[in-house]
Order: C-alpha cells, then sequence, then structure tokens
C-alpha cells in the first residue's frame, strides 16, 4: 500500500540506522524490529492525518486532518520530524527533505518510542498486527458503503465518533487470557440452541449470547435484501453498572442493525487502540527524548552537527509561559529520577532526613538510576508518573506556576507558584486521559427503558453545548430517551433528550 | 493512482460547503467577508465541524506555564516576541483548538450564493462583443515538442503501424514506436466573444448615513460583485459618492468617505450619466446602477429631477437600475416612496429593496438579482 509512496531506507541512512540502532541496544533498549521508510511531506501528512495508518476507513476527518496538516506544512507552521506507530514490526517514517543530524535524532527517539511499546504495561494487550487490522476495517465499511449508501454509513460513523472517547481503562488491562476464555464461552454459547440460560455464566455473557442469537436467526430466514429500519428488540440489559465502557454496551445491547453494530464495534476497537498513547504521552515522549538527547550527545554527534542538534532540540522542547511542553516534562522528569536514585536521594532515610546541609548534598552513590528508569517506563502512565515522581523540588527548579485570567486586568496572570496547586492542575488534566468521566448508570431508568448517564463530576464542569448535542447521537443509538445527570455551578442537573427537544431538571 | 485520502479530503470540501451554506445567513449578518487570496480564491472562517463530545467547559480559565515571574506578573506574549512551537510527536491524539479556514474560488463561494438564494442565471443583453482568444490543447499533430508527446496515440500508432507491417507478436508484445508514431498535443485558438458587464454604485455619505449603514452596503456590494463576476467574465466597477455634489472615487474611498451637508441625488444620477455616456456603449456592455442611499433627498424638485434622469437617460441603457434603501436613525425614507409610486410594480427595469439591518442583508441581494437581468 505504502510502497509507491514511501520506500525503506538504503544507503547513507541505513548505515546511520545501523549505528545509531547499536548505540541503543548496547544501552538496552530492546524492541521490536523496526522498519524505517523515508517519504516526502506529502505522503507524511498523509499518514499523519490518518494516526500514522497507510490504510483506514473512509471518513471526511481524514480529509479534514490532511487538510490542516498539508497547509500547517505550506506555510510553514509546523513540521513532522517523525512518526512512529505501534505495531509488530515497529513502522517509524523519516520525512526525506530533512537534514542527516534530524534523521539521526529521529531515529534514536523512535528507537525510544519502540522500546517503550513493547514494555509499557498499558500496551501490553495492544494488537501489534493493527496496520492489518485498520485496513480490514477500511474494507468492511467500504463494503458497507456499497452496501447502504457512502451519506448513510458516514452520518452514522459521525454519530458513534462522538462517543470515541467513553472509554473505559480497565479494559486495557483484560488480558489475552481473559479474552480467551471469553471467546471460548462466546463460541459455545452460539453453539448451544436452545435460549436457556439457567447456568452461571456471567450476566454480561448472557446477554450477548442472546444478541448473537438473534443474527443467526435472522440469517437463517435469508434477510430481504431491502430491509426495513426495523428496530430490534431490546434484550433485558444484565450488565454491571455502573459501566464506562459505553461503546460496548451499546454494541450489544442498542436496538442497531448488524452492520451498525459492527461499526461501533470497529470503532471502538480503534479507540482502545489509541487509548494508552492518549494516556502515556508525557512518560512516552519524555522517554523518547531522553534517548534521542543520550545518544545523540553521548554516542553518535560529531562536531559539526552539535549547534544543528542544540537548535533543533531545543525547539522541540521548549516551554512558553502558556503552556507546559509534554516533552520537556517527560525527559526532565527522568533526568530528575536517574540523578535521585543515582545518588540515593530516595527512601525513608532521605525524607525523613530533617538536616537541609546534608539533604540538599545527599549523595549516597547508590548509582541505580538507569535501573529505575527503565522500570518506571515499564509501569506507569502519564497519571502515576507525575503522581510519584513530581516533587516539590524539581517543581521549583522548573519554576512552573498556574495562571488565571484576571477580568480586571484584561490578562492573564501568574495565579501561583505553589507546589500543592499546581500538581494538582496537572493531575487534573490528566485523570481519565484529560476526558471526562462518564458512566452509564442504569439502561431501564424509571422502568421505561431509557438511558441514565452520569458525570462523574471533578470540579470542571462539562461544556453544555457539546454534551447535549452529544446526547442526541447516543439517543440516535438508543432510541429512547437518555438522561444526563451532572454539575452546573454546583447545582446537580439532570439533562434528558427524548428525540424531540432537550429538557433539564433540577434533581431527581 | 491517487491516494485514498484525496477522496476524503473531497468528501471534506463537499462537507463544508454544505456547512457555509447552512450558515450563509448568520455569516453574512455577522458583516464578516471572505479574504480574497489574490490567486482568485477566498479564505473563510469555518464554523466548527468538531464532532461532539463529552469534553469539559473552559477548564474554569487558566492554565500551567513556565518561567520566571511571580503571582500577578503577566504572561501574555509581549508583541513581538514569537511563539515557540512545541514539537510534533507521533501521530497525535490530542484535540487542539484549531481554527479551520477554508479557501473557496470565486465560482464556488457564488455557487454557494447562488444556491442558497435560488438566484437565476442572468441573461446578458447585447452583442458579445469582448474578444478574446484562448488556445487550448485540443488537437494532435505529428510534430511539436517532446513535452506535448502523447503516448496514448504515439503508442497506437506504433501498434496499428507494427500490426499492418506484420512485425507485431501476440506473445511478445513488445511496441517499439518510432519517429513517424509520435504524436503530439497541439493547440488550437479560439475566440471567445464575451459579454462585458460594468457596475455602477452610488451611495449617499451625507451625514445621515452613519456607519453601520455603510457597513451594510459594503457586504451588500461585496456579494453582488462575486454573483456579478460570477456571471461575467469582464466586469468593470465604478464608484460614485455624493451629497450635495457628486464624485468619482476609489472603492477604498467609497467606503470610507464621510461627508456632511446636504443630499442631492440627482447629482449622483448625472455623474452615472456621464460616465455611461463617456465609457459605456450601451449596445456592448451590460451596465448595473446601484444606488444606496437612507432616503433622504433635498427637495422634492430634486427627486423630480431623479426621476427625469433616470427615465431619460438612465434606464434606457441599464439592464436594470437597482435602488438600496438602507434604514437609518436620520432618514424618513420618502425617496423608496417616491420611486415606488413612479415607478410601482410594473418598473421592470427598477428594482427596489429596502435594508432595515444586518439579517436583511441576504433576502436585499435576493431581490436584486432574483430576476436574473
Amino acid at each position: 500500500m505504502t510502497s509507491f509512496r514511501s520506500h525503506p531506507i538504503t544507503g547513507e541512512l541505513q548505515k546511520l540506522r545501523e549505528e545509531i540502532e547499536g548505540y541503543a541496544k548496547g544501552f538496552g533498549l530492546d524492541y521490536y524490529p523496526v522498519v524505517f521508510e523515508v517519504c516526502d511531506y506529502d505522503t507524511i501528512n498523509i499518514l499523519a492525518s490518518q494516526g500514522g495508518f497507510p490504510s483506514r476507513y473512509p471518513h471526511w476527518r481524514f480529509g479534514m486532518e490532511y487538510d490542516q496538516m498539508s497547509k500547517g506544512y505550506a506555510y510553514g507552521m509546523q513540521k513532522i520530524y517523525e512518526m512512529v506507530i505501534n505495531t509488530d514490526p515497529c513502522y517509524a517514517y523519516l520525512l526525506n527533505a530533512n537534514h542527516l543530524v534530524d534523521q539521526k535524532t529521529v531515529m534514536a527517539h523512535v528507537f525510544g518510542h519502540a522500546d517503550f511499546f513493547k514494555h509499557n504495561q498499558w500496551f501490553r494487550n495492544t494488537d501489534r498486527r493493527t496496520m492489518d487490522v485498520m485496513a480490514n476495517h477500511g474494507t468492511k465499511i467500504r463494503r458497507y458503503m456499497n452496501r447502504h449508501g457512502q451519506d448513510k454509513v458516514e452520518a452514522f460513523i459521525d454519530r458513534v465518533l462522538s462517543l470515541e472517547n467513553l472509554l473505559d481503562v480497565a479494559v486495557l488491562f483484560e488480558t489475552a487470557e481473559l479474552q480467551r476464555r471469553r471467546a471460548e464461552l462466546e463460541q459455545q454459547a452460539t453453539n448451544e440452541k436452545e435460549t436457556d440460560f439457567g447456568d452461571d455464566r456471567s450476566k454480561a455473557l448472557k446477554s450477548f449470547m442472546r444478541s448473537k442469537q438473534r443474527y443467526e436467526e435472522k440469517d437463517s430466514t435469508k434477510v430481504s435484501k431491502e430491509e426495513p429500519e426495523e428496530i430490534r428488540i431490546i434484550s433485558p440489559v444484565k450488565t454491571k453498572f455502573p459501566c464506562r465502557d459505553i461503546m460496548a454496551f451499546l454494541m450489544d445491547h442498542a436496538p442497531l442493525q448488524e452492520w451498525e453494530s459492527d461499526i461501533v464495534g470497529i470503532l471502538r476497537e480503534e479507540a482502545y487502540y489509541f487509548l494508552p498513547q492518549r494516556m502515556t504521552k508525557i512518560i512516552n515522549e519524555g522517554w523518547a527524548s531522553y534517548w534521542h538527547s543520550t545518544i545523540m550527545c553521548q554516542k553518535a554527534l560529531s562536531p559539526t552537527e552539535i549547534i544543528d542538534f542544540a537548535d533543533h532540540h531545543s525547539g522541540v522542547m521548549a516551554m512558553s509561559r502558556k503552556q507546559i511542553n509534554p516533552y520537556k516534562i517527560g525527559i526532565e522528569l527522568f533526568r530528575d529520577i536517574e540523578y535521585r536514585w543515582n545518588t540515593g536521594k530516595f527512601g525513608k532515610d532521605y525524607i525523613e532526613c530533617s538536616d537541609m546541609h546534608a539533604k540538599a548534598n545527599w549523595n549516597k552513590d547508590v548509582g541505580l538510576g538507569r535501573e529505575k528508569i527503565f522500570q518506571v517506563r515499564k509501569t506507569h502512565n502519564d497519571i502515576t508518573f507525575i503522581d510519584e515522581f513530581f516533587t516539590q523540588e524539581f517543581c521549583e527548579r522548573q519554576q512552573l506556576f498556574t495562571y488565571k485570567y484576571n477580568p480586571r486586568t484584561g490578562r492573564n496572570e501568574i495565579e501561583s507558584k505553589d507546589f500543592k496547586a499546581i500538581k494538582a492542575k496537572l493531575l487534573e488534566g490528566l485523570t481519565n486521559f484529560g476526558q471526562p468521566i462518564i458512566q452509564i448508570e442504569d439502561a431501564n431508568y424509571e422502568n421505561r427503558a431509557e438511558l441514565l448517564l452520569r458525570h462523574v463530576h471533578q470540579g470542571v464542569d462539562l461544556d453544555m453545548n457539546f454534551a447535549s448535542e452529544t446526547l442526541k447521537n447516543i439517543f440516535s443509538l438508543w432510541k429512547r430517551p437518555v438522561n444526563l445527570v451532572t454539575m452546573i455551578d454546583e447545582n446537580q442537573t439532570v439533562f434528558i433528550y427524548d428525540g424531540k427537544e432537550m429538557r433539564t431538571k433540577g434533581k431527581t | 493512482m491517487d491516494h485514498p485520502i484525496k477522496r476524503d479530503h473531497a468528501r471534506f470540501r463537499k462537507i463544508i460547503k454544505g456547512k457555509i451554506r447552512d450558515s450563509l445567513r448568520k455569516y453574512i449578518s455577522k458583516g464578516e467577508m471572505p479574504i480574497p487570496k489574490g490567486d482568485g480564491t477566498y479564505r473563510i472562517p469555518m464554523p466548527s465541524i468538531d464532532t461532539p463530545r463529552f469534553k469539559f467547559g473552559e477548564r474554569q480559565q487558566g492554565g500551567m506555564g513556565q518561567g520566571q515571574g511571580n503571582p500577578g506578573d503577566s504572561v501574555d506574549q509581549q508583541p513581538g516576541q514569537g511563539e515557540p512551537q512545541p514539537g510534533q510527536g507521533e501521530a497525535g491524539q490530542g484535540e487542539g483548538n484549531k481554527e479551520l479556514e477554508v479557501d473557496l474560488s470565486l465560482q464556488e463561494l457564488a455557487q454557494i450564493l447562488g444556491d442558497e438564494l435560488a438566484l437565476p442565471n442572468i441573461e446578458p443583453k447585447g452583442k458579445k462583443t469582448m474578444q478574446s482568444d484562448t488556445k487550448k490543447y485540443t488537437s494532435i499533430g505529428t510534430t511539436g515538442p517532446d513535452s506535448l508527446k502523447h503516448f496514448k496515440r504515439s503508442y497506437r500508432e506504433a501498434l496499428k503501424r507494427q500490426l499492418a507491417s506484420g512485425t507485431y507478436d501476440a506473445k511478445n508484445p513488445v511496441i517499439v514506436p518510432i519517429r513517424q508514431d509520435f504524436r503530439f498535443r497541439s493547440s488550437d485558438t479560439k475566440t471567445e466573444f464575451e459579454n462585458a458587464a460594468v457596475v455602477i454604485y452610488m451611495m449617499d455619505v451625507s451625514g445621515s448615513m452613519g456607519d453601520e449603514q455603510k457597513e451594510i452596503v459594503r457586504t451588500e456590494s461585496f456579494w453582488i460583485n462575486l454573483w456579478l463576476k460570477s456571471q461575467y467574465k469582464d466586469i468593470e466597477i465604478r464608484y460614485i459618492i455624493h451629497d450635495a455634489t457628486a464624485k468619482e472615487v476609489d472603492e477604498d474611498t467609497f467606503f470610507r468617505t464621510r461627508e456632511s451637508g446636504g443630499t442631492l441625488i440627482s447629482s449622483a444620477f448625472k455623474l452615472c450619466k456621464e460616465i455611461i455616456a463617456a465609457d459605456y456603449n450601451s449596445a456592448d456592455w451590460n451596465i448595473y446602477p446601484f444606488h444606496f442611499s437612507d432616503g433622504d433627498n433635498w427637495s422634492t424638485d430634486d427627486t423630480k429631477l431623479c426621476l427625469e434622469l433616470l427615465d431619460k437617460e438612465i434606464l434606457p441603457h441599464s439592464n436594470v437600475f437597482c435602488y438600496g434603501q438602507v434604514e437609518s436613525r436620520y432618514g424618513s425614507g420618502q425617496f423608496y416612496k417616491d420611486l415606488n409610486s413612479h415607478y410601482g410594480d410594473k418598473g421592470e427595469k427598477v428594482i427596489l429593496s429596502k435594508i432595515k439591518n444586518k439579517d436583511s442583508i441576504l433576502d436585499s441581494i435576493k431581490e436584486f438579482l432574483g430576476k436574473g437581468k
């Protein structure tokens, strides 16, 4: 697919790759094989707008991304140096117009990411053949478009994309073992003919089995070509509430046609594939940046390249007064951890030491730094990473602050340099990968098959314009009124969309 | 073969065109105008087409940053200080707040306006007199530069020759064109005759026409120009301002000048007549005089003079005469009434429109252009 647009590296780049790879391995980085490809800026824009994959399902939003990327590049606003995707083998794309020193940096950076993808626990269940999976999704959806019409299918995808962030991070830890066992049970269920569910299988499974059976029946009676917009009878839902995996819930229980629930499933699978990357932005970029910096500075740089490298590296690491940069926070945290564990600035003795002088000059020379950061990259995600290693000393050294708009002066002003406030703000932005937590609490609310959603309020209100549009989209799948409980200005409010109008209620 | 993303891209552009059409009214009444880019396209700031999601509201404002300073210090960028761009990582999943801008060609934009208002195409009057020569590569020749070589045709000739001479081997279908087989694209000169059009804008700039009224005229004239430009290949635009006297000005002055003093509409009509007489032979030109005012004229005598000028001098030469009356706090609106009682509904060549406020710009455009003249 990509062959005519990008090609494997050869010649000088290949030599550089071997050199850099030697350093990376020497430092103990371990990864699935990395395939580097070179492509021009248009191709890299295409790939970037498709999330790094050469083949996706047809949808206008990729076209929109592409439109913006191309403009960004043409106007010199942004430039993509590198792109790497989490697959086995790991594909990484280099921009053909980049300078050699950039290519070296990018390669070192990519090996960092590749190592992270392989070892970080949040990625342990991602499908490494996603390249094929995505292409298959494309084929499936194109087929649905041929059958049901592009506008219809695209409009449905638009609605489902509304739910793309309603994911349950716990699902990432559904291990292979669990998945296998579930698949076996599903197999059994489809083989079983009668509807007697009087056994002890899980409740969710039973309803799933029922839906499976319905498909079977439908197939056997040879569905007529022009299928009316029939609504399937909703099986009594036995999911355990609250349920945060809203896409899965709707896929299994909403009265959807078969192609519709398949599309929900496809989009859900893709959303879960990208979820670990959304949860590890800081730590992943920090890790890769730590390694490109280490490899370049200690091994790979030639004297003539130092200025260029420093220029580009500092450009990537730049923090502004209005925004924090995940690359910078990440790399500095890793360096800080390495330093602390090298000097022994951790543990009970250090924390309880009350002698300021001794604390400042603490050096037990334990040299555990490297080992520690490898361990950290294995077990942490952004939120635990910040929670555990973002210390007061670090915060002060980085000169971080929070700011707020001051309506009296009409300026954004520094609000606080207080460590606790800063850390709280950071963590708040990372909770539930930066998205509001929405859960389904009842699927038969008020005994009228209405859906009851709750926004688990953590101090920040929802954007209600967006929320009400989203409710409409959920309604179009669920086909019964949808209720959302949330807080507006510290008052509990219920939003109800019944297919005609949006209503609000003070509180039930 | 094009990458499939080009199809997604085309799809995206189709969707936003639909969006623009849907929000055209709001867009025009807000007085926002597409920014011409110089290469014949216009840039339009887009209403967002974000997928609705549950997301946090304005995060109770504020954020985090890095740098020196104490609480209370400003973090806003000082002018002249560039914003450093943070690096791009692997394919981002972030949801940035990107302001969408869309480039549309004049034709596309006019099409959207035309669709929305159901505007009929204009049937030009007069002979097609503007001559223009265009060269189009529509034929095939046996000589030409390599860069214009037509490969398909060349190989077809070679195949024909090889079949005829029996050197073609179906088992090893190698076709080697020789000198005589080559075909080249060659150009034909086409002379096309175009209709020519001129728009003459007249505006009352007396004291009673405020900034808001001028803004309305400006917005309206932009869209009128856009439509007429899409209908005529060559179009000239002339501007006249008047209070008690009239003068011809350039576009910029037209929208900026503010005079005070009385209003003699006839002065503008006289100048308009002179311009037509001097430069535009009505047999060859489609002439569109537009007049905008708040409806106040100095005296009824002058109004009489105006009607006379219109009847005798301007209307016989024009496709249509359009009068737009912008409502203002000071204007009496008398001129509209006078024109209306004089021409009434039977006035085929006179279109009158009242523009109450920005919201009614679009309706007024429809009134002016809806007759297809």
